[in-house]
């Protein structure tokens, strides 16, 4: 009798160390990319912060925040290019912001109007996913529509820890599978669920261990050490694109903030675990150090870097803010590609109601 | 009598069921350590223990799915959905299984579970969080369907769903949870599922509501006395199934005429069966045709527009209106 045990945790790969120091091998890319990805990544905590200041002050509504994970979306997304697809959750907008997607459109997401779930039409980015799972299965279709166009793109699904818990996780990676469907799982397993760690949604050791069941690659990365993240999903990319199949990416990482901003973290989670991680692991922190050992950066950098986010993120503020109001009438116009009779006689309906009501509302 | 607010009367009623049945356990996201995202569930683990509340994975086909087989094997499991608009991934464990074992094993094996899900809009929610699902359900014989709008029926209707011998999704209007305080007795109590409650008695015309409509109906009521002194009977159906179709026709029977009021979208709600009960048993009485006052037949939509999409009092009052002088 031969049997399947579960193993402990494979090592993650890392290319720096803590305190940005090389263990690995640096990815071969130019000093520009390497900039890039860092301004990115400053750009993405201070709009993180900001959103977060906007939603105390009742400017913006619910809204998740990122911080602590800039380096898996940065090094995710810097692998991937305009064509591929890309199905994200909530809490994606540092790697969508350094993607193409609009800083001005992810806070009117936040604001709860329309237009923020819409990417720029030069992008292949589908609405923020709600229902947690649900987009895998999307990406595992809109990669398995490339391969039989013979388009070179693949696509991309990007959840958290919880997610691989759903039903849809495993049929997603079963199927992806079986069609050798050019799709990446990318799982930033963030360290919690809303209030449920790691360590009570599976008793697996990694996430990355369950792609074996499936028969595809799994991957266990530092999520903090973004040019160890990037390495893992371009060689994911590339496997995909030359028709390797798919693989599933494991990326260890720290949400920083609360879940959303409806929730009081304080409730469920260790101060210690949550310091050592703000302190000891921050992503952003170990990018930087390695900049300064190679010459690429200096305080100088740092303060121009700082104002200059800060800026875009006010004109984005403000291009949020000034943004035509939504307009309730029109949430009749999507629902089928031609309104049916009953539904423009409904529209109409709203249609007088607002124009003569003004204010008389419930 | 001490007042509590629908949360603490939800809760109150799950904490005397673990206290009275040790049968009786809550599983679901988040319900344990942190109490629920509304905090439904506040203290409940921290007193009965991490097997009597129960934090899931993240899965709620299992939950749904286990809190059957736990019914079925001798436990009463309070499963709880996250939000409503979540219930979808569990929808082959409800409509599929709990509620058919009773059938299937013509009366072998039977299910007495509750499933507990928030749900209702007007309050700023990201997508899915708001959308009234009720109808999905009262097409799902088998299943029984509970909805309060007050902190009374909140932990009566709870009780009697535990009690109950059959499956009883309990939809929590969101909104309700802090709006307000009442009266709840502090001995169990059950009100009883099946029966609609006249909240407030008129002679003109019968609104019917449930949940979050509830509390828009009776401002219409007062709304429509002020203005045209109209007498509004307000009906709270408090239970969608069984459907008290006798309380329906009695009302109606009275008043002559009937406006239905709820959330979720018009097309195939639970109004379309509503207005179909009092055209049956109430025909000759009626002196003009049942309105709707619903949401639109569109996905709930965001933020930013909900206000203009719900089904908020004016409409009520334009209805009423509309109905009396027809
Ligand atoms: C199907 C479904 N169930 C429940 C929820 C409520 N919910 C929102 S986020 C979340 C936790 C998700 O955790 P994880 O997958 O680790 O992602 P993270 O939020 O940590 O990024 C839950 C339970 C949901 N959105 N969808
Ligand atoms: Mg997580």
């Amino acid at each position: 009798m031969e049997i399947y045990a579960p193993g402990g945790p494979k090592p993650e790969y890392r290319v720096l160390n803590e305190d940005g120091s090389v263990v690995g091998r640096v990815p071969d890319l130019p000093e520009d990319r390497f900039i890039d990805m860092y301004r990115a990544m400053v750009l993405a905590r201070t709009f993180d912060e900001r959103a977060l200041n906007l939603q105390r002050q009742g400017r913006i509504g619910t809204y998740a925040p990122f911080s602590g994970q800039e380096a898996a979306q940065i090094g995710s997304f810097a692998a991937l290019e305009k064509d591929d697809w890309v199905f994200p959750s909530y809490r994606e907008w540092a790697g969508l912001i350094y993607h193409g997607f609009p800083m001005d459109r992810a806070l009117l997401y936040s604001m709860g109007h329309p237009a923020g779930a819409q990417a720029p039409p030069d992008l292949r980015v589908f609405p923020v996913q709600i229902v947690i799972a649900s987009q895998l299965l999307h990406a595992v279709g809109a990669g398995w529509a490339c391969q039989l166009r013979g388009e070179r793109s693949v696509a991309a699904a990007f959840f958290g820890d919880g997610a691989t818990s759903e039903g849809d996780f495993h049929e997603a990676l079963n199927m992806a599978s079986v069609f050798r469907v050019p799709v990446i799982f990318f799982c930033q397993n963030n360290g919690w669920a809303i209030s449920v760690p790691v360590s009570h949604q599976m008793r697996s050791a990694t996430v990355a261990q369950k792609a074996v069941a499936y028969g595809i690659d799994g991957v266990r990365v530092d999520g903090n050490d973004v040019l160890a993240v990037f390495e893992v999903m371009h060689r994911a990319v590339e496997q995909a694109r030359s028709g390797g199949g798919p693989m599933l990416i494991e990326a260890v990482t720290y949400r920083l903030g609360p879940h959303t901003t409806a929730d009081d973290p304080t409730r469920y989670r260790d101060e210690a675990e949550w310091k050592q991680w703000r302190e000891q692991r921050d992503p952003i922190h170990r990018y930087r150090k390695f900049l300064e050992k190679r010459g690429l950066w200096d305080e100088e950098k740092e303060s121009a870097l700082r104002e200059e986010s800060r800026r875009s993120v006010d004109d984005a503020v403000l291009r949020a803010e000034s943004h035509p109001k939504a307009d309730p009438s029109a949430v009749f116009d999507h629902v089928y590609g031609s309104i049916p009779p009953d539904l423009a006689r409904q529209k109409n309906d709203l249609m007088g109601r607002t124009i003569q009501g003004k204010g008389a509302g419930a | 009598m001490r007042q509590l607010t629908m949360i603490q009367a939800v809760q109150e009623a799950m904490r005397m069921a673990l206290e009275s049945d040790e049968r009786v356990m809550v599983l679901g996201e988040d319900v344990g350590r942190n109490g629920g995202v509304f905090r439904a569930t506040e203290g409940l683990q921290a007193r009965f223990g991490e097997h009597r509340v129960v934090d899931t994975p993240l899965a709620e086909s299992a939950i749904v799915g286990t809190a059957i087989g736990l019914a079925v094997a001798g436990m009463r499991p309070i499963a709880e959905i996250q939000f409503l608009g979540f219930i979808y991934e569990a929808m082959e464990q409800i409509a599929g299984q709990a509620a058919r074992v009773r059938f299937r094993s013509s009366g072998q094996y039977t299910v007495p579970m509750v499933i507990r899900a928030p749900f209702g809009g007007g309050v700023r929610t990201p997508e899915l969080h708001s959308d009234s699902l009720e109808a999905l359900f009262v097409h799902t014989p088998g299943v029984k369907v509970v909805m309060p709008s007050n902190p009374r029926d909140a932990k009566g209707l709870l009780l009697a769903a535990v009690r109950d011998p059959d499956p009883v999704l309990y939809l929590e209007p969101l909104k309700l949870y802090r709006a307000f305080r009442a009266d709840v007795p502090e001995d169990w109590y059950e009100v009883p599922i099946g029966q609609a409650g006249v909240v407030v008695e008129g002679d003109d015309v019968t609104l019917i509501g449930w949940g979050p409509t509830v509390p828009v109906a009776v401002k219409a009521a007062e709304a429509a006395r002020e203005r045209w002194g109209y007498s509004c009977e307000v009906i709270d159906l408090r239970t969608l199934a069984p459907m008290d179709t006798a309380a329906l026709v009695a009302s109606v029977e009275k008043t002559g005429r009937a406006v239905v009021v709820h959330e979720a979208v018009q097309t195939g709600g639970v109004g379309a069966e509503v207005a179909a009960r009092i055209a049956e048993g109430a025909f000759l009485s009626l002196e003009a045709p049942v309105a709707r006052v619903t949401g639109y037949d569109t996905p709930y939509p965001p933020p930013a527009v909900e206000d203009a999409w719900l089904p908020g009092v004016d409409r009520v009052v334009e209805a009423v209106r509309r109905t009396v002088t027809f």
